[in-house]
């Protein structure tokens, strides 16, 4: 990196203003990124092993399962999506268990952006449009899932899509400047992309930050892209696209919720987490309830602070769900196959 | 002076999805030989033992069931080979366990082999007998063939403890269902030692898992259960087995009654873990 490449003012965003001072550049951003404390691997993970130990029964396991559901962002994201498995994706997330009208609804749908007018219409009046009642529509932009595109594509397909009416838009990070050390291009597209959320009537769409951490390599990496997403404006940062292995795991959720919860003591400010890919059990669910409980308190359990990426876990829930109330093991045959 | 060694007893443990695991819930209990001296230590499945089967077997039932007949017959007939290479272990495990002669014993082993053989041999075989062309009145095609039932729960026979076990396990894997099953609770011995037959044949594993333990505490969890799509009660004569009917009922589920002895092998205890589909297919006007 050159000199003249390190003073090149950065795009302001008023948290990294705030914090950084005016003067802000991707030097000042990379010494406060590079002067962050080094993560303790091996605590982490014993933490993140001895939180996945605590034993939650009966009308503690009955209250977190009701809870998953209403935080789950009901995904589809194949290639293969259509308008009917949109609409079922909806539909499903509506009611998703026809036996039981008890069963809460879960937070939002995610789908591609060319779907969210699809998935809107066959909302209908379940439609939140960013409040706390009904389901919101997620969409993924910025050349999801690479995020290998310009600037000004990523931009298109962010505006296109909450033109579209989507309530929340969940952006990939540049990985590749990223591990490249370039943190200003990193902190651009972001402040560009929470830019290009607002609506006509001034309002934004609620931003999510995809770090993608299983290219990220290290722990440490992970804590300086969560400072970075949050100091450039993200209202949630997300672990992962789903598309890369390993997705999800306990220990950088719970690594990623330590930052949040470092922000909230410096400002007072609540980010939102969201794990995402490969959390497919409710056990596995439960772990994550308990992760985030213990490390930054109840309160961020409610669906703008916390969410689950996932497609098959909810039926799972549903499952155990059927179990607790029946008291009888419950079989696939009876729940919906997407 | 010879030099003293150390026995090492087995552990004998379940089999569930192609491992060997202990009991979720660690309990174990004493098998006693015929006389009342100790023999080994079982592991003791519970209920979430029973839950984690029924996955395992659910896993490996559509695999196993798209197996071909004749392919199935081959995995079914090397269990047969597997089961004559050990037979001086099953052997020595029935004497000890269900306290018999050497002749008896034998002779018990022989019959579980034959059983075995007999029916591998009709997966290929029993769609010809229990299938039809169905004549209808118009220009089609109306063939009903029997399709497996699913995953199938069994309490095994409890005095006979390997004939007992192989006249129930076997017919149910014919058709491609895979099976739970609970062994004899007193003499456990062979139905693990099977379990080890089964792990190192071609079966796939969670075709057949086998809970030991009691079967009056896991029978009404795997009745209830509805990812269970038929019970086998053979060996539940002792248990309150209509109490396990009724609940079974309330998922549909087929359920054989139970039967005295050890069941003779035959046709019908293959076709009844079976559903018979009818298609209807055009025939080409020529």
């Amino acid at each position: 990196m050159t000199m003249e490449q390190s003073a090149v003012a950065l795009a302001p965003a008023e948290r990294a203003v705030s914090l950084l001072g005016g003067d802000l550049t991707e030097k000042s951003l990379k010494l406060h990124l590079d002067g962050l404390s080094g993560v303790d691997a091996v605590g982490l993970e014993a933490r993140a092993a001895g939180l996945s130990t605590r034993s939650i029964k009966t009308t503690s396991k009955a209250w977190a399962l009701d809870k998953i559901i209403s935080l789950i962002d009901l995904t589809t994201l194949e290639g293969a999506d259509t308008p009917g498995k949109v609409q079922s994706l909806v539909a499903k997330a509506v009611n998703p268990d026809p036996t039981d009208q008890t069963t809460p609804r879960v937070a939002a749908v995610c789908v591609y952006g060319d779907m969210v007018p699809i998935a809107i219409q066959a909302l209908g009046a379940h439609h939140a449009a960013g409040t706390d009642k009904g389901i919101n529509v997620a969409a993924v932009a910025t050349a999801f899932p690479s995020g290998r595109a310009s600037l000004a594509v990523k931009i298109a397909d962010t505006r296109d899509a909450v033109q579209a009416g989507a309530d929340e838009i969940d952006m990939v990070i540049d990985r590749g400047a990223f591990l490249s050390g370039r943190f200003g291009i990193v902190f651009d597209q972001i402040v560009a992309v929470k830019d290009a959320c607002r609506r006509v009537d001034g309002s934004y769409a609620h931003l999510k930050v995809i770090l993608e951490t299983g290219e990220l390599n290290t722990y440490d990496n992970v804590r300086r892209a969560s400072w970075l997403s949050i100091l450039a404006g993200a209202d949630f940062i997300k672990t992962s696209t789903g598309k890369v292995q390993p997705a999800a795991t306990l220990p950088v959720t719970l690594l990623m919720l330590q930052v949040v919860g470092d922000w909230y003591r410096l400002t007072g400010e609540r980010i939102g987490v969201k794990p995402a890919g490969g959390i497919r059990t409710s056990k596995d669910a439960i772990r994550y309830l308990v992760t985030v409980a213990e490390t930054v308190g109840e309160e961020w359990l409610q669906p703008h602070l916390f969410r689950f990426g996932a497609s098959s876990l909810l039926n799972d829930v549903l499952l155990q769900r059927q179990k607790t109330k029946s008291g009888n093991y419950s079989g696939a045959d009876y729940v919906t196959i997407d | 002076m010879t030099p003293t060694r150390l026995a090492v007893p087995k552990t004998y443990k379940l089999y569930i999805g192609g491992a060997f695991p202990r009991s979720e819930s660690g309990r174990t209990y004493e098998v006693a030989a015929r006389d009342g001296s100790f023999l080994a230590n079982a592991a003791k499945a519970s209920r979430k033992d029973a839950r984690d089967a029924v996955v395992a077997a659910r896993k490996a039932q559509s695999g196993w069931a798209g197996a071909t007949g004749y392919n199935r017959g081959q995995v079914l007939y090397r269990i047969a080979e597997l089961l004559e290479g050990r037979r001086a272990q099953f052997v020595d495990e029935l004497r000890r366990s269900e306290g018999l002669t050497d002749a008896q014993a034998n002779a018990q082993v022989d019959s579980a082999i034959d059983v075995w053989v007999w029916y591998a041999g009709w997966a290929d075989k029993y769609l010809q007998v229990a299938g039809n062309g169905n004549p209808v009145a118009g220009p089609y095609f109306n063939i009903s063939t029997p399709e497996p039932t699913g995953v199938v729960a069994v309490i095994a026979p409890q005095e006979s403890s390997l004939l007992g076990l192989v006249s129930v396990v076997a017919p149910a894997l014919v058709t491609g269902n895979t099976v739970v099953v609970v062994p004899s609770e007193q003499a456990p011995l062979s139905a693990i030692s099977l379990g080890e037959v089964l792990a190192t044949s071609d079966v796939p594993g969670g075709v057949v898992n086998v809970l030991t333990g009691s079967p009056a505490e896991l029978a009404p969890w795997l009745a209830a259960h509805a990812d269970v799509n038929a019970l086998d009660l053979t060996g539940a004569g002792d248990l309150d087995w209509v109490d396990l009917q009724i609940t079974a009922a309330d998922t549909l589920k087929r359920v054989l009654p139970p039967e005295p002895g050890v069941p003779a092998p035959s046709v019908d205890r293959i076709t009844f873990f079976t559903e018979t589909k009818t298609v209807w297919h055009p025939k080409g006007i020529i």
